[in-house]
C-alpha cells in the first residue's frame, strides 16, 4: 500500500506493506537512522518519535497509521546548524553514555519543555518514565533537560 | 525482530464505514485505534487476524462529558485525556489514580478506553475501574445499538459481548453526588501489569455506607467485582471493621494464579491489603468533599 506523510518539514511516501512498523519504515525506507529500533514491545522508548505533536513509541504505530501525518524525528530537532538545546545539554552534561535510549529521551525531553518549560525533577523523571537507559545514566539525562530548561532560545516576539 | 503477519489494512472515516467494513469482511478483521494492546499481540502472533480498520480519524468518538446524571466517555478516549479530565479528577479521581499508573506517558498518548476495555485482558486498570463503578458499555452494529453492563460485558480472559460486526462507540459511568473513589495497585515496577490491583467507590449518609462498588483486577476475570464484600459494606457504618470485612471478602472471592509475578496466596493477601488502602482513601475523599 501506498504510505504518504510529512517527516520534518518533508512530505514523503513510499509503497509499503502494511503490518510495516513506523521505526522501519523511518530506518529503512527514509535512511533516519536517528530514530533507534530496541525493544520491540513499546517499553524502552528509544524509537520515540512525535506524530502530529505527540510522542508516540514508532515501534507500535503502523506506518500505514501514520500516513497523512506529520512526523517528528531527531533529525528534526536541529535547526539549521542550530542545535536544539535538549541536545545541547545532553553535551553539556553528559546526558548519554553509549547513546542508544538518546534520540527518545531528547524528543520526549523537548515535548516536555514545550509544555512545561521549567519542569521540576519529578516532572522529568516521570515524562521520561517509559524510556530506559540501560547504561542506568539518569541522573545526567535529568540534568540535561535541566540545562536546557535553563538554556531555552529567547522566543521570537512578534513586532 | 517482532513483525505481525501480513494483514490488509483500511481507513474508516465514520462509525458506519468501520462498521459495514467488519460486515463486509467477516470475523478476521479487527478494529484498532492506539494499537498498543493489538499490535504487540499481533508481533507476538497470539493474534492474526486478516484485516485492520483503523478507527483512529474517528475524533468525534473523543470525549468526556457530563449528560444528565452520567457521565459519557467516546471509545476512542485516550489515557492522556481521561487523566487531564477535569470532569473525572471531580467527580471520580479513580481514574487518575488508574491513569497514572497505566504503562507511561508516551504509551498513554495512544491508548483509548474503548481498545483497553475490548481487549479483556484480566489484569487491565480501566476494566476494574469501569466496572467498580457499575459503567456501561454501548454496542454498535449496523442495526442498532444496545447497552452492556460492565459487569456482564466480559465472557472470559479476552472475550467480550462484543460480536465480530459490532464495535463500543461510548462508556457510561453514573454520577452518584459525594461519592469518593480510589484506585490501589501493586506492580513489580512503574508501568507493569498489576500483580493486584483493587478499585473502590463509597457513598456515605449519616457516617453509614449508603452504595460502594469494589472492581478487583489481574486476581481472576477482568474487572472482577467483589460482589460479597460489597454487600458486606452497604448499611454499616463507615470505618476500619468495616473495611477489614470487605478486605477479607475480597480476598475470598478473587481467583488468582501463581505466575511469574508471584505465588496465589501472595495475591490473595494483597487484594485483602490493597482492599482496605482503596477504602480508606475513598472515604478520606468523601469527606473532603467527593474529590
Amino acid at each position: 500500500m501506498r504510505v504518504a506523510m510529512n517527516v520534518n518539514g518533508e512530505e514523503v511516501g513510499a509503497e509499503v506493506e502494511p503490518r510495516m512498523l513506523l521505526v522501519h519504515f523511518l530506518r529503512d525506507e527514509l535512511g533516519l537512522t536517528g530514530t533507534h529500533w530496541g525493544c520491540d514491545t513499546s517499553n524502552c522508548g528509544t524509537c520515540v518519535v512525535w506524530m502530529d505533536g505527540e510522542p508516540v513509541k514508532s515501534c507500535t504505530v503502523l506506518a500505514a497509521m501514520a500516513s497523512g501525518r506529520d512526523v517528528r524525528t531527531v533529525e528534526g530537532l536541529e535547526q539549521g546548524t542550530q542545535l536544539d538545546p535538549v541536545q545541547e545539554g545532553f553535551m553539556q552534561e553528559h546526558g548519554l553514555q553509549c547513546g542508544f535510549c538518546t534520540p527518545g529521551m531528547m524528543m520526549t525531553a523537548r515535548w516536555l519543555l514545550d509544555h512545561n518549560p521549567d519542569p521540576s525533577e519529578a516532572e522529568i523523571r516521570e515524562a521520561i518514565s517509559g524510556q530506559i537507559c540501560r547504561c542506568t545514566g539518569y541522573e545526567n539525562i535529568v540534568r540535561a533537560i535541566r540545562w536546557a530548561a535553563a538554556h531555552q532560545p529567547a522566543k521570537e516576539v512578534a513586532s | 525482530m517482532q513483525t505481525p503477519a501480513p494483514f490488509e489494512y483500511e481507513h474508516a472515516s465514520s462509525v458506519d464505514e468501520a462498521l459495514a467494513l467488519l460486515e463486509r469482511h467477516g470475523p478476521e478483521t479487527r478494529l484498532v485505534a492506539g494499537g498498543h494492546s493489538l499490535l504487540p499481540m499481533m508481533k507476538l502472533r497470539l493474534a492474526r487476524p486478516e484485516r485492520l480498520v483503523d478507527v483512529n480519524d474517528l475524533t468525534d468518538l473523543a470525549y468526556v462529558r457530563r449528560e444528565g446524571d452520567q457521565i459519557a466517555i467516546g471509545a476512542l478516549t485516550r489515557h492522556a485525556q481521561l487523566a487531564s479530565s477535569p470532569l473525572l479528577a471531580s467527580l471520580y479521581p479513580i481514574f487518575q489514580d488508574a491513569e497514572r499508573v497505566i504503562a507511561d506517558p508516551v504509551v498513554r498518548n495512544r491508548g483509548t478506553i474503548g481498545g483497553s476495555l475490548c481487549q479483556g485482558d484480566p489484569a487491565e486498570d480501566l476494566s476494574a475501574v469501569v466496572a467498580t463503578l457499575g459503567g456501561s458499555l454501548k454496542i454498535r452494529s449496523r442495526t442498532g445499538e444496545r447497552v452492556v453492563a460492565a459487569r456482564d460485558f466480559y465472557l472470559g480472559p479476552y472475550e467480550t459481548q462484543v460480536g465480530p460486526a459490532e464495535m463500543v462507540t461510548e462508556v457510561v459511568i453514573p454520577i452518584r453526588p459525594g461519592a469518593g473513589s480510589a484506585y490501589e495497585k501493586v506492580e513489580r515496577r512503574p508501568g507493569d501489569w498489576a500483580i493486584a490491583a483493587v478499585g473502590c467507590f463509597l457513598t456515605v449518609s449519616g457516617g453509614v455506607i449508603a452504595d460502594c462498588g469494589i472492581g478487583l483486577a489481574a486476581v481472576g476475570a477482568p474487572g472482577l467485582p467483589a460482589l460479597e464484600a460489597e454487600a458486606a459494606l452497604r448499611g454499616r457504618p463507615a470505618g476500619e471493621e468495616a473495611y477489614a470485612a470487605a478486605a477479607q471478602m475480597a480476598a475470598a472471592h478473587c481467583r488468582p494464579q501463581t505466575d511469574q509475578r508471584g505465588p496465589a496466596e501472595y495475591k490473595r493477601d494483597l487484594v485483602a491489603e490493597l482492599t482496605r488502602r482503596a477504602l480508606r482513601r475513598a472515604a478520606a475523599r468523601v469527606m473532603a468533599g467527593g474529590a
